[in-house]
């Protein structure tokens, strides 16, 4: 029975190799085995999107992914955007926009709007909603989110 | 561990994919974008005893021109591929037009066009596209490939016409030659959510704007994606002119035969199926070939 496999992988610039059980979703080996618990775990159903990361720079649901489907690939996680003590542009619009209350959603928002941005530039208030429209925040309403992200936007732009 | 103990295989060929599912069979489920599969198997409702990941195969993911004008594209491809796609856009712009629909673009990076017609859900979008543009799908078994249309493949709810030792590895759109028009419409709860009820839509129009052909298809309405016959014939030879479009919305209510769910009752989805219909009619009037935008989001 092929019931543990030997991975390696890169998450946030840095190489791990690991022996994983084959049904270890990939976020809970990010959070259980590598202690990278910025991720977290909310439906495991692919629904709310707190699990979101980067996955060969691509937005992907963490928990609809096995760890062993990740061998080879390049991760991304929040804990990949600071630089340092040196947060992150979109962090630290999160921050003076005040775009988290609890903060449970705000690592899947982040990697989220993270690739929106990257493929979106100028995004208007409406694609800025569609973009997010598959991460749930339960406090925040969405208006600060919103205003935080096409804050970052206008930065660059 | 959310899911249930299972024995695991990547393989990195077609043939040793069809071998393994050869040798498992109905023990056996294909992991392709997981996007439908691991949530199920998150949740325990499904248990394979065995998972066949074909992430790994290499040319099971390609978007090709066809010979004939038609367009083939491989089981793997990922929706997010197909949404970006100029060439589908240009081939096949009501995939174009529906793909936006699945999920979020989260979900379309990952899941893909040969998942989502082998889980088949009746109220997914690319099943209901397949069938207006008269697909065709090959599916391969260690004994060799055969192809079924649309028509034919779409069983009932969640149910196809694979079988257990059989892989989805291509569809292919033919190519729609002259003036066809064409929508899409459908009525979620929430961006992203499972449709309660859809419709899509292919028009032929002659010069003077006299419909040659009319394809009509609800989804979410029933097991499975269905064309709407009495609707199709009804406008074919017709202006679609409004009393047109109400007349084929009237007839798409009569023959439908929803379900009632905690979502929609059956009622409604009967009367919004009408609507969906009518509506796609009139984008598929409005319906012009667009310049494709290779830098920005088609989302």
């Amino acid at each position: 029975m092929t019931t543990e496999r030997n991975i390696r992988l890169t998450v946030n610039g840095k190489a791990y190799e690991s022996l994983v059980p084959v049904r270890m979703t990939l976020v809970d080996f990010l959070r259980g085995e590598l202690d990278l618990t910025g991720t977290h775990v909310g439906c495991e159903h692919g629904v709310c999107g707190a699990c979101t990361i980067l996955v060969d720079g691509s937005a992907t649901r963490s928990c609809l992914m096995l760890a062993v489907q990740a061998d080879g690939a390049n991760l991304m996680t929040v804990e990949g955007l600071a630089d340092g003590p040196e947060l992150h542009p979109l962090q630290r619009a999160f921050q003076r926009n005040h775009a988290l209350q609890c903060g449970f959603c705000t690592p899947g928002l982040l990697m989220t709007a993270y690739e929106f941005l990257r493929d979106t530039s100028n995004p208007t208030e409406e694609q800025v909603r569609e973009g997010i429209s598959g991460n749930i925040c339960r406090c925040t309403g969405y208006a600060p989110i919103v205003q935080a992200i096409l804050d970052v936007s206008q930065e660059a732009g | 561990m959310k899911p249930a103990r299972f024995d695991y295989y990547s393989p990195s060929s077609r043939d040793e994919a069809l071998e393994l599912l050869g040798q498992y069979g109905d023990d056996a489920k294909i992991l392709a974008g997981g996007q439908s599969l691991m949530p199920m198997m998150n949740m325990r409702l499904v248990r394979p005893k065995v998972v066949i990941d074909i992430n790994r195969i290499a040319g099971l993911s390609h978007i090709t021109p066809r010979r004939d004008g038609g367009l083939a594209v491989g089981a793997m491809t990922r929706q997010r591929e197909l949404e970006r796609s100029a060439l589908v856009l240009e081939t096949a712009p009501l995939l174009s037009l529906a793909i936006p629909y699945i999920g979020h673009f989260q979900i379309r990076n990952r899941g893909t066009v040969g998942g989502s017609l082998a889980h088949s859900d009746p109220a997914a979008e690319i099943p209901a596209v397949c069938l207006t543009l008269d697909t065709e799908f090959e599916l391969a078994s260690s004994g060799g490939e055969r192809t079924v249309k649309a028509e034919d493949f779409f069983l009932n709810h969640l149910t196809t016409a694979l079988e257990p030792v059989e892989l989805l590895t291509e569809i292919r759109i033919p190519q729609t030659v002259g003036n066809w028009r064409w929508g899409f419409q459908e009525v979620c709860r929430r961006d992203g959510d499972f449709a309660l009820v859809g419709a899509a839509t292919m028009l032929h129009l002659d010069d003077k704007g006299i419909c040659l052909e009319a394809r009509i298809t609800t989804f979410g309405a029933g097991g499975t994606p269905m064309r709407m016959d009495a609707a199709e014939e009804y406008l074919s030879g017709s202006s679609v002119n409004a009393d047109d479009r109400s007349e084929a919305a009237r007839l798409v209510s009569d023959a439908l035969d929803p379900i009632s769910d905690i979502h929609a009752s059956a009622k409604y989805r009967q009367d919004v199926g009408g609507v969906m219909v009518r509506r796609a009619l009139e984008q598929a009037l409005l319906a012009q070939a667009l310049p494709f935008n290779e830098g920005e989001d088609a989302a």
